[in-house]
């Protein structure tokens, strides 16, 4: 029987975190991308909560992450509004061709 | 009338002609009657100097009065010690009685010139130089110290180059200015040593402090001998300014000028300058300056005397006759007649402007002719300029009751006693024939002037007497010629005041081993100074300085009065003689003049052509000048400019060396920096994709290294 302990929750969040990045860094439709965020903010979640389970914290890790839920949450709905109006400019959501930043 | 008072109207009288000056210069273009304004100034300077001749020598005849200010004024400079440079104004009755000569002067050339001068167009201008002229000359004469003196002296010189070349268009006329203004140079520039030297030894300019420190025993370079010649060196300042004999030659070309500044600047007053100024150093004159004084003066009286027998040009008579004027007041000066060498300074000074004067009024009639063989007759068409220059001539003659007589014959008096005393027996040889020859050519110019024939038949019939303003200057001057405004006594100078109490010779500040023998002793006699030198002795160990000078006065004054009568009647009777000859040779035509001339005929070209000094002249000091000129522009040309030129070739060939230098190396390194920034941006380029992955693939590429370089564990 393998104890559970802080390492592996760690483990499983680097590897969210990793493949939030890989999402962010990858993918070419933007929603894509957005996805890839929501993915690094639930790693980042899930230690909070390990820290708070395994530290002598209190719950402040409980509502951190319940604060990071929300701001996901509003972000979200920023994020995607940002990219209708990407989409409304560009007349598309890939962002390997919005390269306007550069100028 | 204070002191104060005289002195104020001593600056009044300096500075009114140059406001005058400097109005008509500046107006004379917009007013057109500028000039009065100018003549109305100096007829105010002569009132004013009236003033202050009667002030000076009714209330204050035995005092010097001295105003100064300190001008420059340094403590424990290095070299010199302590230097104070003090400006001011001596009145003494010297300089009184000269600018009150001076005022009265100028102011009747100023009136005589309102006629002379119509219709030029500089008309007003030449009023302005004539005003510049005379602050000049006040400036010499009422000035306390030889710097001040200096300044106005080459200021005089350059009025009187300025009016010598007044009538620019002919080109003798420049010519001439140019040539006044060299001649004069040359002296000046010894004047100028002379003032250094005695600057260097006694740390002022003032004259009585100069004296002061020297009768105390101070002297050039310790030694009489640089005495001598410091004395020797201001005098060259007086033979330039004065037309003394080497440097005489400007003078008779001055008279291109215009004959009222003739009559003013070249015949009464700036030539008069240098005598003035001799007098003024006469206390610190050593006997063998003295002596050499008199060698020059002696020379100066006799050659050009001995040329004005024979010139045709009206002006250049008088001319050659106001040298040998000066001339002889410079041999009274080194004789030591110093009394009756200014006392002839200022008998000239009127009856030879005059002269001039009458001959400014002869030439205005004869339309600008100058030559008097083309004259004659012109006594009946001239009568009042015909009187006034008669009794000028009689007084130049040193015919009895005129102002001449008294002081020639007081020079011959004096040259006589000197003779006596020293045994040089030539001084007054070559009085007596100076005065004959005088008498001789001034009545030779009068009688070719205005009697026998007219030559010129059509000129004479126009000619006319002149206007008032030219004929009053002309009686003015003449009445001044006359004996009595200087004594009562026509045969005795020293009854009148003039000589009597106003002029006095100064006690001398030489030393006495330096002075003649006959200045220190009263028991000299006929050139034995030998038998008396323990008297003189004597007197040095005991007598003060004031005693010493009665000695000196004493024993010439006995020597001048064993002269008077024999050279007053030596005088007169040469005098004589000469007017007889002039008679004889050009009114009873008894001997021909012309036949003479070709008689002797190198003596008539050699009088005739001046003694050849112009020639001479232009072939020793001018073409050595030339060649010299010509050796440095050579040394100019060829190694002065063989210089610059190589420096400029040296220095092309480092600018192009440099320039290649700047070229690769400079602009090398500057192009491989923008090389490589514009390389280092080319591949800096590639990471501004302006794709929002790749930045944060190099956020998180960059997050990592941090991490990974920060780490703690």
């Amino acid at each position: 029987m393998i104890h559970i302990g802080l390492g592996h929750f760690l483990f499983v969040s680097s590897i969210l975190f990793s493949l939030g990045i890989f999402g962010v860094v990858t993918r070419k439709n933007a929603v894509m991308v957005l996805m890839g965020i929501e993915l690094m903010l639930n790693a980042s979640n899930i230690n909070f909560i390990a820290f708070a389970k395994y530290g002598n914290f209190g719950l402040q890790g409980q509502v951190m992450a319940l604060f990071v839920i929300v701001l996901a949450a509003a972000e979200a709905a920023i994020a995607l509004a940002i990219v209708l109006n990407i989409y409304k400019t560009f007349s598309t959501v890939n962002v390997d061709e919005i390269d306007t930043l550069k100028d | 009338m204070t002191e104060f008072n005289l002195i104020q109207i001593a600056i009044a009288i300096l500075f009114l002609p140059l406001v005058g000056f400097a109005f008509v210069l500046f107006l004379g273009k917009k007013i057109k009657s500028a000039y009065l304004v100018e003549v109305g100034i100096l007829i105010l300077t002569f009132l004013l100097t009236a003033v202050l001749l009667f002030n000076k020598l009714y209330w204050f005849a035995d005092k010097n009065i001295v105003s100064e200010f300190s001008w420059i004024s340094y403590k424990n400079i290095a070299v010199f010690g302590n230097i104070s440079i003090d400006l001011g104004f001596l009145l003494d009755n010297l300089s009184v009685i000269m600018i009150f000569t001076v005022a009265l002067i100028s102011m009747l050339v100023h009136i005589f010139s309102i006629a002379y001068m119509a219709g030029d167009k500089l008309y007003n201008r030449y009023f302005a130089y004539l005003g510049l002229f005379t602050f000049s000359m006040s400036g010499i004469v009422l000035t306390h110290n030889i710097l001040m003196m200096y300044v106005f002296w080459e200021l005089v010189g350059i009025s009187s180059y300025l009016l010598i070349g007044f009538w620019y268009e002919k080109k003798s006329a420049p010519d001439a200015g140019k040539k006044a203004f060299l001649v004069n140079r040359i002296g000046d520039i010894g004047m100028f040593s002379g003032i250094m030297m005695l600057f260097n030894t006694y740390h002022t300019f003032t004259f009585e402090k100069i004296f002061a420190q020297m009768a105390s025993g101070t002297l050039p370079f310790n030694s009489e001998f640089w005495l001598t010649v410091t004395g020797l060196l201001l005098f060259c300042g007086a033979i330039g300014k004065s037309a003394q004999f080497p440097l005489h030659v400007w003078l008779p070309d001055a008279m291109e000028g215009p004959t009222p500044v003739s009559a003013l600047i070249h015949a009464a007053t700036m030539v008069a300058a240098g005598v003035f100024l001799v007098c003024r150093i006469f206390p610190m004159l050593t006997g063998d300056a003295l002596f050499i004084i008199a060698v020059i003066g002696a020379l100066s009286a006799l050659i050009p005397a001995t040329i004005a027998l024979t010139q045709n040009d009206i002006k250049k008579v008088l001319a050659y006759s106001t040298v040998s004027q000066l001339g002889y007041m410079v041999m009274a000066l080194g004789v030591g007649a110093y009394k009756f060498a200014f006392f002839h300074l200022i008998t000239h000074a009127f009856f030879k402007a005059c002269l001039f004067l009458g001959s400014g009024s002869v030439i205005h009639a004869m339309h600008h002719e100058q030559d008097i063989t083309k004259m004659g007759g012109l006594k009946k068409k001239l009568p009042l300029t015909y009187a006034t220059f008669l009794i000028a001539s009689l007084a130049l003659s040193g015919i009895p009751l005129t102002s001449g007589f008294l002081s020639k014959d007081g020079i011959l008096q004096g040259t006589f006693a000197f003779g006596s005393l020293t045994g040089y027996w030539l001084f007054p040889a070559v009085g007596f024939v100076v005065a004959m020859l005088t008498a001789f050519y001034m009545f030779r110019l009068i009688i070719l002037t205005f009697h026998g024939e007219p030559k010129n038949k059509e000129k004479y019939d126009h000619a006319h007497e002149s206007p008032f303003v030219m004929a009053m200057p002309l009686v003015v001057l003449s009445a001044l010629s006359i004996f009595i405004w200087y004594t009562p006594n026509p045969i005795n100078a020293d009854a009148g005041l003039f000589l009597g109490k106003w002029i006095k010779t100064p006690s001398l500040s030489v030393p006495q081993n330096a002075r003649y023998s006959f200045m220190k002793t009263d028991l000299v006699p006929e050139g034995k100074a030998e038998n008396n030198r323990d008297i003189s002795n004597e007197v040095k160990k005991e007598g003060t300085a004031e005693g010493k000078e009665v000695i000196y006065s004493e024993a010439y004054t006995e020597a001048m009065h064993h002269a008077h009568y024999p050279a007053m009647f030596l005088s007169l009777f040469v005098a004589l003689t000469g007017i007889v000859f002039a008679f004889v040779f050009y009114y009873w035509k008894k001997i021909s003049a012309d036949k003479l001339a070709r008689d002797i005929k190198p003596f008539y070209k050699l009088s005739f052509n001046k003694w050849y000094f112009d020639e001479i002249y232009n072939a020793t000091f001018v073409t050595f000048t030339m060649l010299s000129s010509r050796v440095l522009a050579w040394f100019d040309n060829t190694i002065v400019d063989g210089i610059v030129n190589g420096a400029a070739t040296v220095t092309r060939m480092i600018s192009f060396f440099t320039g290649r230098f700047d070229n690769i190396v400079v602009d090398g390194l500057v192009n491989l920096m923008a090389y490589l920034s514009g390389f280092i941006g080319l591949v800096l380029r590639r990471f501004q994709t302006g794709r929002v992955q790749t930045y944060i693939v190099l956020v998180v590429f960059s997050l990592v290294i941090i991490l990974y370089l920060f780490k703690t564990f």
